[in-house]
């Protein structure tokens, strides 16, 4: 009976984020016109599987007490390879779809190299590297354009037996074989020691470097998944700045509607996929319930508001006040 | 080893008093402002005119002016992601109650500020009080700016133009060939310094940054210094905000997200520590200055966007690999 | 095995140097450690005892001298070199990472693992082995670290260490956060230990640990092994002194007891104050000039109580009266201002009392800004002169008071958290542990401090670990146990036996193996 009491402690900040979007969606779909059926649910699974994967992105350096405002970026710039290269016939485009993730973990890696062995700080490294990235982009798509394998593209952003969309099910497997492999390999593990106390990971000997490096790494090859994605959606590629920008914001919010915590050490990639698609709920939710388009940037900033005062209402019931301090 | 280190000690000996005492950060930001200006020199012998100076100058305080206000939160360790967005509020509250006559025009400025102070606030009580991490407050009350702005223009570009008093404050010479732009800049720095150096709430900062839990001890109102950081920096991108408006003849949508990442790296690159506690003001001017330069050399030689963007994140690599390191772990 | 017999040495240091900037922590420091020994190192803080400690655990690298284990000379380049060669260590600043659970902390360095995907099935069962041979078996596996209180966290460290089945355990003042049942526990492990070979190394400052565990002792003094001898073969005072090397005798000033006078109210009271369940119906009066201890093991209560009386509590039943008069207290900043006048010299000074990176000057000046800034403006001449006055007060040796105050020694950078104070002339000064890791010389001097502090009025509560040093300065002193006062001693009564049997809550007829 108590392993289960400490299984739910350990998964709390991913239930939580379950728990929010359950909630969101479920009131979605109730007043949603067409109500729960499969045609509504593949909307929304394709509308937010991007800034899952963005989110995911973020959570695997997050997790590192780091963070990568380049993801955004490395979104926008694997979108426009995408759509020069993942073209023509089955050969070709499974290279390309191969190149496409390579160099996405390419710019993730760089951002590792910068943050571990030139000992910068993340959050200045990854806005200068999210610079370069985009300009990258604007280099291979000054304009929009390009195209896509489109056999591929309409089969992963269809539906597989008529009802379950692609899009989830390879979500699902980016979980299986790439997030739970990490969570559960010693390289994972350092990787988040490193976010919880990294002195004290060095003093135990944990692999660090190869831990954070390994976040970076993957973290960028998610966002690469997230471009080509974006490709299989709009068939084009584009080097749109306030597009990579929202990404990697919001990306940062989904994060911690996840259950993902800031600080590092604790959370799941998974709890990031929840909290990317309650924020993207919130402006379908709002669609459903009618409201003018011109006020769901509003109250969506409000939803989101109060969705992280919530996750923090449990700091203020501490009873030794010196606990608000790390 | 000490050998190297005690040569190193007799140099900076010699050195007359002030350089001695500064920090090596802002000293290399200012060797690379010059090295960027005998770089432009080289291309083109404009570089060194004192027209074009002063234009980068003028066109470097509009960021100057909103990387103040980031710098003292930074300095408290925290970031402040609103600026986009408050700035943008502040320009178009200040351009739309300028439109109500002569009372209007007057008090233009303030309610812009005051539109800043107010968000600023929101996220200040986020931060101190609530003990929500600063970069999803910020994220939020972000989002809720643009939102309160979308509502109010309709998703369309405002029409209310800047105040008279406004458009001279950005673009007018009290002294003339000197913007008073420049000036602005000038006196909010000087309020800076000062604020930073002389005052109570200066030295709270720095302390907070350092270590909130010793502050705390200490007996100093942490919460209320951090929320007042806030709001000051919400104040000063407002203004920053009016400034622009003022510079453009109007608000527009979307005009602060060019000043984000900047005013970040500007006091990042001019030696204040992200992480808090430790920093100079004088930095903070150093790095809004590399940072207009190298925009604007990077333009003058007509680089396309795509380059430019490369450049300045590569730049901003090298600069930070040069001095921005943390200590190695053993 | 008498002592003639010992073992050849396991680990051997030779010429041992280790320098911090112009700091000698360690010079030409020799030590051999023989297994199947419980081999005590003392020595005053400064004196090179952790430094020796985490060159052995290959967390720095010596300047000069070699280390041997057996016959081979090695060369640790990391913890986990160390660690290969079964050296396992446990230090005072705890190694485990708060975010993961037990088990996967005990398994830390060496999890077992398929095709690098960790085995949380064989991680759990050797982590539950761990456990039971370090006495905790109460602990559960699956336990966040940071969810555990201190003495328990503690525990875990000797397991984590247990678990790589060293061939030298290394203790680092490791029984300090410890209950009194779980340092029996660990005494008995460390005796089977012992017994089965291993070589042991042990750092306390409490003399009736040494004396009860150790075969050989080690005096460090000035980073240097000033003596080796078996166990039991030197006094106590003999020990202290080649600790300190000068007369171990009226270590306290006199206590001239002020005359109460009747009918005023004590400076500082307590009514039934709980809070949580870690502190219950403590009730105590501190009158004016009076030096009230708090004593007991650690972890009962002692701190909390400090911090509750200073404001940084909340939830708190019960009442506080300053000058007879009840106050509620909700942050520090009330507790420090007029007319409650508190101060609290917190528990950590490298955490709670200093900013180590800022000035001298910026750190005494910290609690006084209101006092120094009419109007918010620093008044720099009134900043210097309340500074001078502090630095003389206290005779703080600085390089300059612009030096960061991380430079100084750790008993001048404890002088400026109690300057930082003083500045703010309080009535009520609350002392959590003060003189910890602080060196004798220093020592001496804060004594003197206090005495002079309470003789010119204000009442003082101090905590302290140290049983000389509530003899010596209080003129009462409270036993916690479990969050409760269970006994008050006066003047007289304040004895080592007293405070001992009070600690473990014992009739002090019938007294435990503990003393």
């Amino acid at each position: 009976m108590s392993e289960w009491r400490y299984w739910l402690n350990e998964q709390r900040g991913t239930l939580t984020g379950l728990a929010l979007f359950v909630v969101m969606f479920a009131v979605y779909a109730a007043n949603h016109p067409a109500g729960f059926t499969a045609n509504v649910v593949h909307t929304a699974a394709n509308k937010g599987v991007l800034l899952a994967f963005v989110a995911m992105a973020q959570a695997l350096v997050v997790i590192t007490a780091g963070i990568d405002l380049s993801v955004g970026m490395i979104f926008v710039l694997t979108n426009c390879i995408a759509s020069w290269i993942v073209v023509g016939a089955a050969v070709p485009t499974a290279l390309g779809v191969a190149a496409v993730l390579m160099v996405g973990a390419l710019c993730g890696a760089i951002n590792g190299l910068l943050v571990i062995y030139g000992r910068l700080q993340p959050i200045v490294a990854t806005i200068a590297t999210g610079a370069v990235y985009f300009g990258l982009a604007l280099l291979l798509r000054p304009f929009p354009g390009g195209s896509v394998n489109e056999t591929l593209a309409d089969a992963l952003t269809g539906r597989l037996f008529g009802v379950v969309p692609s899009s989830l099910v390879a979500l699902t497997a980016v979980v299986l074989f790439v997030w739970l492999p990490f969570k559960k390999s010693i390289v994972g593990r350092a990787a988040f020691a490193a976010g919880s106390s990294e002195q004290a990971a060095f003093m135990s000997g944990m692999p660090i470097r190869r831990g954070k490096f390994a976040a970076y790494l993957l973290g960028g090859l998610l966002a690469g998944m997230g471009g080509l994605f974006l490709t299989f959606f709009t068939y084009t590629g584009e080097a749109a700045y306030a597009s990579g920008n929202a990404y990697t914001l919001w990306s940062i919010a989904a994060v911690v509607l996840g259950g993902v915590s800031l600080y590092g050490g604790r959370g799941s990639a998974v709890g990031a996929i929840f909290g990317a698609f309650a924020a993207r709920t919130t402006g379908d939710m709002l669609f459903a319930f009618d409201v003018d388009p011109l006020w769901q940037p509003l109250l969506q900033g409000i939803v989101l508001m109060i969705a992280v005062s919530i996750g923090s209402l449990a700091l203020l019931r501490v009873r030794n006040r010196l606990d608000w301090f790390q | 080893m000490s050998e190297t280190s005690e040569s190193r000690v007799s140099i900076r000996a010699r050195l007359p008093g002030f350089l001695r005492r500064a920090d090596p950060a802002v000293i290399t930001a200012f060797g690379c402002i010059l090295l960027l200006l005998l770089l432009g020199s080289l291309y083109s012998s404009n570089f060194l005119s004192p027209d074009y100076l002063l234009q980068q100058l003028k066109v470097a305080s509009f960021l100057g002016v909103v990387a103040a206000g980031m710098m003292v939160v930074i300095l408290l360790g925290h970031i402040d992601l609103s600026i986009p967005w408050v700035m943008t509020t502040g320009a178009m509250m200040a351009c739309a109650v300028a439109g109500f006559g002569n009372m209007g025009a007057v008090v233009a400025i303030p309610v812009g500020v005051l539109c800043g102070v107010a968000f600023g606030l929101l996220n200040g009580v986020g931060v101190a009080y609530l003990r929500i991490p600063s970069m999803i407050v910020t994220l939020a009350s972000n989002v809720v700016a643009q939102g309160l702005m979308v509502v109010y223009t309709g998703g369309f570009s405002p029409q209310d133009s800047a105040p008279p008093g406004v458009r001279w404050l950005a673009t007018g010479a009290v002294v003339p060939g000197l913007p008073n732009a420049i000036l602005v800049w000038f006196a909010v720095s000087l309020a800076m310094v000062f604020l930073l150096t002389r005052t109570a709430f200066g030295r709270a900062v720095y302390g907070i940054g350092n270590s909130e839990r010793a502050a705390f001890l200490s007996g100093v109102g942490t919460r209320r210094v951090v929320m007042t950081a806030f709001a000051f920096s919400g104040a000063l991108s407002a203004f920053g905000g009016v400034l622009l408006a003022g510079y453009a003849s109007k608000a527009a949508q979307a005009m602060g997200d060019p000043y984000l990442l900047p005013s970040i790296a500007a006091v990042v690159l001019g030696g204040t520590s992200i992480l808090g506690g430790r920093g100079s003001y004088y930095g903070t001017v150093a790095g809004v200055i590399l940072i207009t330069l190298l925009q604007s050399i990077l333009s003058v030689m007509q680089m396309p966007e795509a380059g430019r963007q490369i450049v300045y994140g590569i730049v901003i690599i090298v600069m930070l690999l040069l001095y921005g390191r943390a200590p190695p772990n053993r | 095995m008498t002592a003639a017999e010992t073992p050849p040495p396991l680990i051997r240091m030779e010429g041992i140097s280790k320098r911090y900037g112009g700091v000698r922590a360690l010079e030409n420091a020799h030590v051999e450690v023989a297994p199947g020994r419980i081999h005590a190192i003392l020595g005053e803080n400064g004196a090179g005892k952790s430094t020796l400690i985490k060159i052995i655990a290959g967390v720095v690298a010596p300047d000069e001298g070699r280390m041997l284990i057996g016959d081979r000379e090695v060369t640790f380049r990391s913890p986990a070199e160390a660690a290969a060669e079964g050296i396992a260590c446990v230090f005072q600043e705890l190694s485990l990472i708060p975010d993961l659970s037990v088990a996967d902390n005990i398994v830390i360095s060496n999890p077992p693992h398929r095709f690098g995907m960790i085995d949380r099935r064989a991680q759990r069962a050797l982590a539950e082995e761990a456990l039971a041979r370090a006495g905790a078996e109460d602990i559960h596996p699956r336990a966040a670290v940071k969810d555990l209180p201190l003495s328990r966290r503690q525990m875990v460290e000797i397991a984590k260490a247990l678990a790589s089945k060293p061939r030298a355990l290394i203790l680092d003042e490791a029984t300090s956060a410890l209950t009194a049942g779980d340092v029996a526990k660990v005494f008995a492990v460390l005796k089977r230990l012992r017994q089965e070979g291993l070589a042991l190394v042990y750092i306390s400052h409490r003399m009736h640990e040494i004396v009860e565990l150790a075969d050989t002792c080690t005096v460090f003094r000035n980073g240097r092994n000033v003596a080796t001898f078996p166990a039991g073969s030197r006094s106590n005072s003999e020990i202290v002194q080649m600790m300190i090397g000068r007369e171990y005798s009226n270590v306290f000033p006199a206590r001239h007891r002020r005359p109460v006078e009747a009918g005023k109210a004590p400076v500082l009271e307590c009514r039934n104050l709980g809070w949580s369940d870690r502190l219950r119906d403590i009730s105590l009066s501190v009158g004016e000039g009076e030096v009230v201890g708090l004593g007991g093991l650690e972890g009962q209560g002692q701190r909390l109580l400090l911090l509750a009386l200073f404001g940084v509590l909340r939830g708190m039943s019960g009442s506080v009266l300053v000058d007879g008069r009840p106050v509620t207290i909700n942050t520090p900043t009330q507790a420090r201002k007029p007319p409650l006048s508190m101060a609290l010299i917190p528990e950590d000074r490298k955490t709670e009392g200093l900013m180590l990176p800022m000035t001298v000057r910026e750190n005494l000046s910290f609690a006084a800004l209101d006092q120094v800034a009419g109007g918010g403006i620093i008044d720099r001449k009134k900043e210097q002169q309340l500074i001078d006055d502090m630095v003389r007060l206290l005779e703080i040796k600085t390089a300059g008071l612009d030096a960061p105050v991380g430079a100084l020694s750790g008993g001048n950078q404890q002088k400026v958290v109690i300057a930082k104070w003083l500045m703010r002339k309080p009535r009520i000064i609350l002392l959590n542990d003060p003189t910890r890791g602080i060196d004798v010389g220093t020592k001496q001097e804060l004594y003197q401090l206090l005495r002079r502090l309470a003789e010119a009025g204000a009442g003082i509560v101090f905590y302290s670990t140290d049983y000389d040093e509530l003899i010596g300065c209080c003129d009462r002193v409270l036993v916690l146990y479990d969050g409760r006062v269970v006994r008050e001693l006066k003047d007289g009564e304040i004895s080592e036996r007293a405070l001992i049997a009070s600690a473990l809550n014992v009739d002090e007829g019938q007294e435990g193996t503990a003393a």
